[in-house]
């Protein structure tokens, strides 16, 4: 090869580098009006699984409106991130799944369509909507950001077979309880209850619900953190014992944050979960829906003054539109199709959710014992997560440092009143 | 010994540009002749700014602002506050400031600790494949394997072999050796350091077997002979031919690795997910969760804009003092 050859080879190669490191920065949003960008967040057993459940429901849209809708499911641990990107470069899917306790906190940003009365007009009517459920799709007094789409709530799942043979007849009704039958639970490498110890969204709805049980809050009226109260200090020291001091929580399970507590129970390792739906997931890992009982997450015998009777926060997925969409009339339009009382009951069914529309709810596929006490739940003991734009923030240094509490305890390292205050006020001194 | 031999391979630009036998091809200068080296040029300059500097003065603008979700979308509204986050991040008196302390330490300690056992294992190795011998080439490309896997793959294979009950680290330190009693944590608590460093060793010392072998091709055989007549052993060696030898490639191959180390995200991030633990929690790391977990990306480009002069006062310093000395030696 001669230097001139050369020359314009190396020319080449750089000019094609330069055209491919700019051909990954393309525009997602969908430019034409037939099309959108739909991205879903993960809720069947795998981001494969949903593409499968979702694909025929599209098709369905699309043969409707003749607008084709591209789906990308993307995991939980993504998701916040691309969400927030997205609203960052105003580049990004036109209609979104969002965790609905995130709501305040992307709504701040601005970059979500408003919910107004003529938008929720546009989506099928705001009396359609679970009052529970919209109430956890924004900050009090300002539109919605979001509309539900699936509703869910904590229960305590716990193995028949284990309590069988423990000779404990009816599940735990309070905490104590809860305790005591984890310790007869808790031999022969068996273990009373599975915690996702190192997943801080997990640790932070646990923390608000036990909060509310000691009659804490994690925000003021003013909105201002208020982390380390004696309240909230108490709650938390509460959670972490079941590992710290009950010893009815395997220590393994300060590492857990792939659901691997759902595969513990799933397995018979763990007799009881705390956890949100978990009938559809607990059925790919082969557990039958006979061998497990669903029931109220347990309260405090006797509650301090002040104490809420909470036990579950108002869980659930939202559908957002992003302002930057291209296809704001067919965006909402898909909304509308997604929150329709039919797609409400395909989709909630093979989820294990409940709908989010009041009109589908009292379809017979939701009387099933997990959907009933999920209902119960969010009908008489469910709160939403404070609706405040810090929410995403108390979520991550919370639940971070409840995570570092189980990795203390896991260790035999003691979890104090004190050390417990400590991590939460450094926790509140993060916020800004 | 060492200076007058260093000659060829020391300073690359000298023979090049002294070099007399390219004048006759040079041809006379014509306006197609002077466009083409900036149209060479070109592409690599609009993309080092793309890729560098332009998202480098973007950082040093955003630590200039409270850049918090209420102000992500359109950063004109984001209120100018100078200097503030500095402060904020930079109080050593706060719990910001405090923990992005901690963690700083325990990124230095990091560093230097994995470029140390990198290079220890990097220079043995090399010296050990120096002569040819059976099974040479075999051995290393089996050396390089850690360093061609994927950093995700290679990575998520160890979070797995270091989990506390279903990893193979303790299954065969407790079940099978019978070396503990208790199966101890990897990946939480005080461990967790030193699984992220044992982790690092593994992935980069690979390269540094790769620079110092290329390194050690460059010693002419002859020194060795010379040493060897003169009386002199393995480690003496080693200690006045292999290492003077070397010195320029050690040079830039520990400012490298340590900047790598310094800057490491990647391992820590997939061995840990998004929170390390306090003991191995990195400043990457650490920079991540106050930007990207917090939603505060003023106060995370401040500290991102601290490494940054720290790291560029550390390679100056590095490169005058070693530079220095060389001109002492010269």
């Amino acid at each position: 090869m001669s230097r001139r050859h050369l020359g314009i080879f190396t020319a080449a190669v750089l000019a094609a580098a330069s055209l491919t490191a700019c051909g990954g920065s393309g525009d997602d949003s969908a430019a034409s009006p037939k099309t959108l960008t739909y991205w879903a967040s993960n809720q069947g057993a795998s981001l494969e699984a949903d593409k499968t459940i979702l694909q025929p429901e599209l098709d369905k849209f699309e043969k409707q409106t003749g607008i084709k809708v591209t789906v990308e499911v993307v995991p939980w641990s993504d998701l916040l991130n691309r969400l927030l990107a997205a609203a960052a470069s105003g580049k990004g899917p036109d209609v979104v799944n969002i965790g609905n306790t995130w709501s305040a906190s992307l709504q701040a940003t601005g970059a979500l369509v408003e919910f107004d009365d003529a938008a929720l007009q546009a989506v099928g009517g705001k009396d359609r909507i679970v009052p529970a459920a919209l109430a956890a799709a924004g900050a009090p007094g300002k539109p919605p950001a979001a509309v539900p789409l699936y509703s869910m709530a904590y229960s305590l799942y716990y193995n028949k077979k284990s309590f069988a043979d423990a000779g404990i007849t009816a599940p735990p009704t309070t905490w104590e309880q809860l305790a005591e039958y984890g310790k007869k639970l808790s031999t022969g490498g068996k273990w009373g209850l599975a915690i996702e110890g190192a997943n801080p969204s997990e640790n932070a709805h646990h923390a608000f619900t036990f909060s509310q049980q000691y009659g804490g809050e994690w925000f003021d009226s003013a909105g201002k953190p208020t982390f380390d109260t004696p309240q909230n200090v108490s709650a938390i020291k509460r959670y972490i014992d079941f590992m710290a001091a009950d010893k009815i929580t395997n220590p393994s399970n300060a590492e857990y944050a792939q659901n691997q507590s759902v595969s513990d129970f799933a397995n018979g390792k763990a007799a009881m979960l705390l956890w949100q739906s978990a009938g559809s997931n607990l059925k790919t890992q082969n557990m039958p829906a006979d061998a497990y009982g669903v029931a109220p997450v347990p309260f405090l015998a006797s509650p301090p003054a002040g104490g809420k009777k909470v036990n579950s926060m108002v869980a659930g997925i939202n559908m957002a539109v992003f302002k930057h969409t291209k296809n704001k009339d067919g965006a909402l339009s898909f909304v509308k199709f997604m929150t329709s009382d039919e797609e409400q009951t395909i989709l909630n069914k093979t989820y294990g959710s409940l709908p989010a529309v009041k009109t589908a709810a009292s379809d017979p596929a939701f009387t099933a014992p997990e959907q009933k006490t999920i209902q119960e739940t969010l009908v008489t003991t469910a709160a939403p997560l404070p609706q405040v734009p810090e929410e995403s923030t108390f979520e991550t240094l919370v639940g971070t440092a409840m995570k570092e509490l189980f990795a203390d305890a896991a260790s035999g390292k003691p979890v104090t009143e004190e050390s417990v205050k400590a991590k939460l006020t450094d926790a509140q001194q993060k916020m800004r | 010994m060492a200076t007058s031999t260093t000659a060829p391979d020391a300073d690359q630009r000298e023979p090049r540009a002294g070099s007399p036998a390219r004048k006759p091809v040079r041809r006379p200068r014509g306006p197609r002749r002077s466009l083409l080296p900036y149209l060479l040029l070109a592409p690599a300059i609009v993309l080092e700014l793309a890729i560098h500097v332009i998202p480098m003065v973007v950082g040093v603008w955003m630590s200039l602002l409270e850049l918090t979700q209420f102000h992500i979308r359109d950063w004109s509204t984001a209120p100018f506050i100078g200097l503030e986050n500095y402060r904020a991040t930079l109080d050593l008196n706060s719990a910001a400031g405090k923990e992005l302390l901690h963690s700083f330490w325990v990124t230095l300690a990091y560093s230097l600790l994995s470029v140390g056992f990198a290079w220890l294992l990097g220079i043995s190795a090399a010296v050990v494949l120096q002569r040819p011998f059976r099974g040479r080439a075999i051995l290393r490309a089996l050396f390089l394997t850690p360093y061609a896997l994927p950093v995700y793959a290679a990575v998520i294979t160890w979070s797995f072999l270091l989990q506390r009950d279903t990893g193979l680290v303790n299954h065969v330190l407790v079940d099978q050796l019978g070396l503990m009693n208790d199966r101890p944590f990897w990946l939480i608590g005080d461990n967790s350091f030193w699984s992220l460093l044992v982790v690092s060793v593994w992935r980069n010392w690979p390269f540094a077997f790769l620079c110092l072998m290329a390194g050690l091709q460059n010693v002419p055989g002859e020194l060795y002979e010379a040493a060897a007549i003169d009386g002199a052993g393995f480690w003496r060696r080693l200690r006045s031919v292999t290492l003077p030898m070397l010195r320029p490639v050690n040079l830039v191959l520990l400012l490298v690795l340590f900047l790598w180390t310094f800057n490491d995200f990647n391992t820590p991030f997939v061995l840990f997910g998004g929170s390390a633990p306090e003991q191995a929690d990195l400043i990457s790391i650490h920079i991540y969760r106050s930007s990207f977990k917090t939603w505060d990306f003023g106060s995370g480009s401040a500290m991102s804009v601290a490494l940054l002069l720290f790291l560029l006062v550390v390679s100056a310093a590095y490169l005058l003092i070693t530079n220095r000395r060389r001109d002492d030696h010269a």
